[in-house]
């Protein structure tokens, strides 16, 4: 898997580009560098420890191998500098992409998708990219060019010691993808158990007021030391066998340097080989194993880095984009001109089940209707389609003559104002969060529209009144007074067209009443879309439309009281 | 930093009785470095050795030990991993039993009310740093110190001077290169915290509120501001970058410089003779290989430091008295008799009082509604009958017996609590129930699920009441969860069942069923249902809360 999310980061982010070059660079030279390192050092030994040659004649090469060893350490930092600067890049450029898929091309976020895990994988997630860039990718490089430019440097010197290194590394590379094929399952036995204990953990810390309630939170401890003995004995099982093939790639390594020194000690007895040579040889055959030993080691950590990205890809690849048109039409005024869904169906990509299958209604200016259903039925999904958030499927939805499909989103919504379930409250002042359609709207109108929203002595009771902070790091305000602010926003804006989906589901019964009065005052003189399981809610509506498994099963006008009359 | 200290000592000791398993493990990571010198040493003689072309018997105890080093290197480090494996999943294990029993006395009264997700996850998550404890902060310190003592050693054998170059470089590199990387790690974290806190809280604004947004047409001005926090948090980190490679660069110079030096002083010993030539290989090598002993103690720092502070927070929480204790001689729980607040008062903060005065009598048998807007403290009240929190003033009574004359365990067994957001623990469906009273046979089990209309639902699934429920119940939706919470307190043997909003996540028919249901097998015991809804309540008795 991490595999096509590499190419994939590759590929999709032109960001990485220089960086995954400065590593190809960063890598050739470090390959020459080790090989510099290994003949200066076995220069100055050989020199020092036959000829007993003094300081003052190694004086050159003690400075050439000093340089050397600086380049060396240069390159080292370099690696790392070019690895983080490249997941930070990549990173950037990944919370871009997020920030206007999710707030511009579909705004909202599927049922899947968790704010907190995104906001996660999007901030955090640079720590785990990192080990890819600066640490993985190194490695790869690494194990390619070190061995290359080893074995070309040690063959003219004794080939018998090339042949050595040169069968070990294949058999070293072979462990290296048994490892990385076992990877999977690998981690898994050593990941999930723990993750499996940490989790059994967090549930009955979690569950703590549950048993308490049962009064078993005694009895837990010693479940836990159970629990803990049992998961122990299992992981150590199959960590036996998991550890197994970086023993066995270990040991080639280390076998394999052995059998150069012996082979070069056999050499030099026999006078074939110079000592200055031998030394060449024995200090860069653990240099040839040493990356090649690094990938293996770096391969789990960097599953992990790309898990993050992998996730972001994952989110930015989800289809279902609302698209501008080329030659955008004004939209249609639903003040004057009727919305009208025609033979509507839509599904969500991925998934084969239609949530409305030709649904057909038409709403005239002015009208308030509800649409009922239980959970499930399709109401958000209308709701959605309204808000121009998706396209249907199949069918289409018109305000007068003019397609959804037709006009500029951003102009559609304008003429739109919304009432969530739950409003999110943005942090600033409450005046700021109703005028949030609206910038810069007059404080007096502000002050309009929330007393029309009911929110007029809540905000007398704050110390700052309108000019309140709420929201992150602010002063937080109940569900009740949030969706009371939500209506507020609706008051403030002129919109012609009202959609609310399911305004009073998380308030008590007194403040669903207060909440209804003021969306009867909403709806005065605007088309309006009320979606809603609470029939005392809908009856309060000119016509309720009821949904279930995503068709229309009635469509009637309110019978009983209907307080409002409302037609243009 | 004492503070800290004494957390992490207190930490350490739950995981003392391992202290032999901790020896062997630091030991065989010893041994692997050992090998690993050894190897490169023992080669760098031989090979200086036989270049002076002696007989080759000579050469074949060299020989022999550079591929028994070579040969050990492998098992040690495979019996390594195996040993420190083993050895952190007990102490995990014992931390866990350890730090829960401190965690559970401290009921609702005495963590607060304000963040206590936040604070258990965090508890479990600091709980499993100290993990780390030893293995990865305290072991590699140790490691080193015997790499540097026995490269000293090994060196004076041959060269006292050398000897003293290699212990001085190694021991300089043991401490400043975990210093300046710690500092630099420390810095950088202080600098982005605050621009990455910044870039999350906007980030998940707009994630919950992106099609308000949208709708408000203020995406593209989101996206310009998320996209300038991300910049500011970008350019912050490439600092950090360069920083960080600048302490990579420092750490690799060191080794270099040490190589460098052994040089300067061998090259000059071997010229006067106080050196064997064929021994300055072995020297430069065993320098060389005795700084790979010293790579894991830049990370040791860091954990040692993020094992400080969870020892810290976790001290905080066990410096916590439990709000409600058992008395010394608690009074046998009297078997008949009402369950009773009189003038009850109480208040989570002094200025504001939540319940004032309040009486009521709950009889065997009863059915009462408690109702009232959110706020007016009726879950408060659910908690004050199970004792979960006592009054402030007044008393909460049992058979006229006051709930704090009583063992706690035994008035939860005569009132049992099923709050709105009880938990549904990941093991069977089974077990959840049985969590209520563990002899319950399986019709009474099955009763229980058809009360609350579970049955069908349980018999479709595959293991039936063994299937798995998931991690935090994910097998069922929340109406489901809610179901199976009930069900639990119809197993129970108690005398009052007090069912916290029981039909939250349900429409208004299936929670009128719900509610007919529960009363019907709720039987002779009292039944308590808090709810802001009327349906199925008709028949209750009211107990109205004033809004607060």
């Amino acid at each position: 898997m991490s595999d096509r999310v590499d190419r994939r980061l590759a590929h999709e982010s032109v960001a990485a580009r220089p960086h995954f070059a400065a590593a190809v660079v960063l890598g050739v030279a470090s390959a020459a560098i080790v090989v510099a390192q290994a003949a200066l050092l076995a220069h100055i030994i050989s020199a020092a420890a036959i000829r007993h040659a003094g300081l003052s004649a190694l004086g050159g090469s003690l400075v050439a191998l000093a340089a050397v060893l600086a380049a060396r350490a240069l390159l080292q930092g370099g690696f790392e500098l070019s690895g983080r600067l490249a997941a930070t890049r990549v990173m950037a450029v990944l919370r871009d992409r997020l920030a206007r898929h999710l707030l511009l091309e579909r705004p909202g976020l599927r049922p899947a998708e968790r704010t907190g895990e995104l906001a996660a994988a999007a901030v955090q997630g640079v720590d785990s990219l990192e080990s890819y860039f600066a640490g993985y990718l190194p490695a790869i490089v690494l194990a390619t060019a070190v061995p290359v430019a080893v074995l070309a440097w040690i063959v003219p010197i004794d080939w018998v010691c090339a042949l050595i290194l040169a069968i070990t590394v294949p058999i070293l590379i072979a462990f290296m993808i048994i490892i990385g094929l076992g990877a999977q399952s690998r981690t898994r036995s050593r990941w999930q158990a723990l993750s499996l204990l940490s989790s059994h953990f967090l549930d009955v810390v979690r569950g703590l007021e549950t048993l308490r309630a049962h009064r078993r939170e005694r009895a837990q401890a010693q479940t836990l030391a159970r629990v803990g003995e049992r998961y122990r004995e299992e992981t150590m099982s199959t960590l036996r066998l998991a550890f197994m093939s970086s023993l066995v790639l270990e040991l080639c390594a280390m076998v394999g340097t052995a059998l150069v020194a012996a082979t070069i000690g056999v050499q030099l007895t026999g006078g074939h080989l110079t000592l200055d040579a031998g030394l060449t040889v024995l200090l860069l055959a653990p240099e040839l194993y040493s990356p090649l030993r690094q990938v293996g080691q770096q391969f789990h950590a960097s599953a992990d880095g790309l898990a993050a990205a992998a996730r972001l890809l994952e989110v930015l690849g989800e289809p279902g984009t609302v698209p501008s048109p080329s030659a955008p039409r004004p939209a249609g005024d639903p003040r004057v001109s009727p919305i009208s869904l025609e033979s509507v169906s839509h599904a969500y990509p991925g998934r084969p089940r239609e949530v409305l299958s030709d649904v057909s209604l038409t709403i005239a200016p002015g009208e308030l209707v509800a649409i009922t259903g239980r959970s499930g039925a399709g109401k958000s999904t209308l709701a959605a389609l309204l808000l121009r958030l998706a396209d249907p499927v199949a069918g289409r939805i018109r305000c007068g003559e003019i397609d959804l499909r037709d006009v500029d989103p951003a102009a559609w919504r304008e003429r739109i104002a919304w009432v969530p379930q739950r409003a999110t409250l943005f942090a600033g002042s409450i005046a700021e969060n109703i005028a949030l359609a609206q910038p810069g709207a007059a404080p007096a109108r502000i002050a309009r529209a929330a007393a029309s929203a009911g929110l007029s002595e809540i905000v007398a009771a704050l110390p700052d009144g309108l000019e309140t902070v709420i929201g992150e790091g602010g002063r937080q305000l109940s569900a009740g007074q949030g969706q009371r602010v939500a209506l507020a926003r609706a008051f403030l804006s002129d919109a012609p067209l009202v959609v609310l989906d399911e305004p009073t589901a998380n308030l008590d019964a007194d403040t669903a009443a207060v909440i209804a009065g003021a969306i009867e005052r909403l709806a005065r003189g605007r088309t309006t879309v009320l979606i809603t399981h609470d029939l005392r809610l809908a009856a309060r509506a000119g016509r309720i439309v009821e949904l279930r498994d995503g068709r229309i099963v009635s469509n009637l006008a309110a019978c009983v009281g209907a307080p409002l009359a409302v037609a243009a | 930093m004492s503070a800290a200290t004494a957390a992490v000592i207190r930490a350490a000791r739950l995981q003392r009785g391992e202290g032999r398993r901790l020896v062997l493990s630091i030991a065989l990571a010893f041994g692997t470095v050992v090998a690993a010198t050894g190897l490169l040493t023992t080669s760098g003689y031989l090979i200086s050795r036989a270049a002076q072309r002696p007989d080759i018997l000579e050469l074949t105890a060299a020989i022999t030990a550079a591929q028994a080093f070579g040969l050990a290197r492998a098992p040690l480090r495979y019996a390594e991993r195996l040993v420190s494996h083993d050895l952190a999943l007990r102490i995990l294990a014992r931390l866990r039993a350890g730090f829960y029993a401190v965690l559970a006395p401290l009921g609702p009264g005495s963590l607060g009310e304000h963040r206590r997700g936040e604070l258990l996850s965090r508890f479990v998550a600091d709980v499993d740093a100290l993990q780390d404890l030893y293995l990865r902060a305290l072991a590699p310190p140790c490691v080193a110190a015997l790499v540097i003592v026995s490269a000293g050693v090994a060196a004076w054998t041959a060269l006292p001077l050398a000897a003293l170059v290699i212990a001085g470089s190694l021991a300089v590199a043991a401490v400043a290169v975990p210093l300046v990387t710690g500092a630099l790690a420390g810095a950088a974290g202080r600098r982005q915290a605050p621009a990455r806190a910044a870039l999350a809280t906007e980030l998940v604004e707009a994630l919950d509120g992106g099609v308000e947004l949208a709708v408000a047409g203020r995406g593209p001005e989101r996206v310009q501001r998320l996209r300038a926090l991300s910049g500011r948090l970008t350019w912050v980190a490439r600092r950090d970058a360069v920083a960080g490679a600048a302490a990579t660069t420092l750490s690799s110079l060191l080794t270099g410089g040490a190589v460098v030096l052994v040089l300067l002083v061998g090259i000059p010993a071997v010229h006067s003779g106080a050196l064997a030539g064929v021994l300055l290989a072995a020297i430069v090598f065993l320098v060389m290989g005795a700084f790979e002993g010293l790579q894991p103690l830049p990370a040791a720092a860091r954990t040692l430091r993020g094992c400080a502070q969870a020892a810290e927070r976790l001290e905080e929480l066990g410096s916590l008295q439990p709000a409600i204790v058992d008395p010394p001689a608690p009074v046998p729980l009297p078997a008949t008799g009402s369950l009773a607040l009189h003038a009850v008062a109480f208040s989570y903060d002094r200025a504001a009082p939540l319940l004032d005065s309040m009486s009521f009598e709950f009889e065997p048998g009863c059915r009462v509604a408690v109702t009232g807007p959110s706020g007016a403290g009726k879950t408060t009240l659910a908690r004050l009958l199970v004792r979960f929190l006592d009054p402030v003033r007044g008393a909460v009574t049992l058979g006229r017996v006051d709930l704090r004359e009583l063992a706690a365990d035994d008035v939860r067994g005569a009132v049992v609590l099923i709050a709105q957001d009880a938990h549904v623990f990941a093991s069977s469906i089974r077990q959840n129930l049985l969590l209520a009273r563990h002899g319950a046979t399986e019709e009474e089990l099955w009763a229980a699920l058809q009360a609350v209309q579970l049955d069908g639902f349980v018999r479709a699934l595959p293991d039936g009441l063994d299937t798995l429920a998931g991690e935090d119940g994910k097998l069922l939706s929340g109406g489901q969860r809610q179901r199976l919470t009930i069900a639990r307190a119809l197993v129970s043997d108690a005398r009052w069942l007090v069912l916290d909003e029981p039909t939250a996540h349900l429409d208004v028919d299936t929670a009128t069923e719900l509610m007919r249901a529960v009363d019907a097998a709720a039987g002779d015991r009292g039944l308590i249902v808090i709810s802001h809804r009327p349906e199925g309540l008709e028949d209750f008795d009211r107990l109205a809360l004033a809004p607060a």
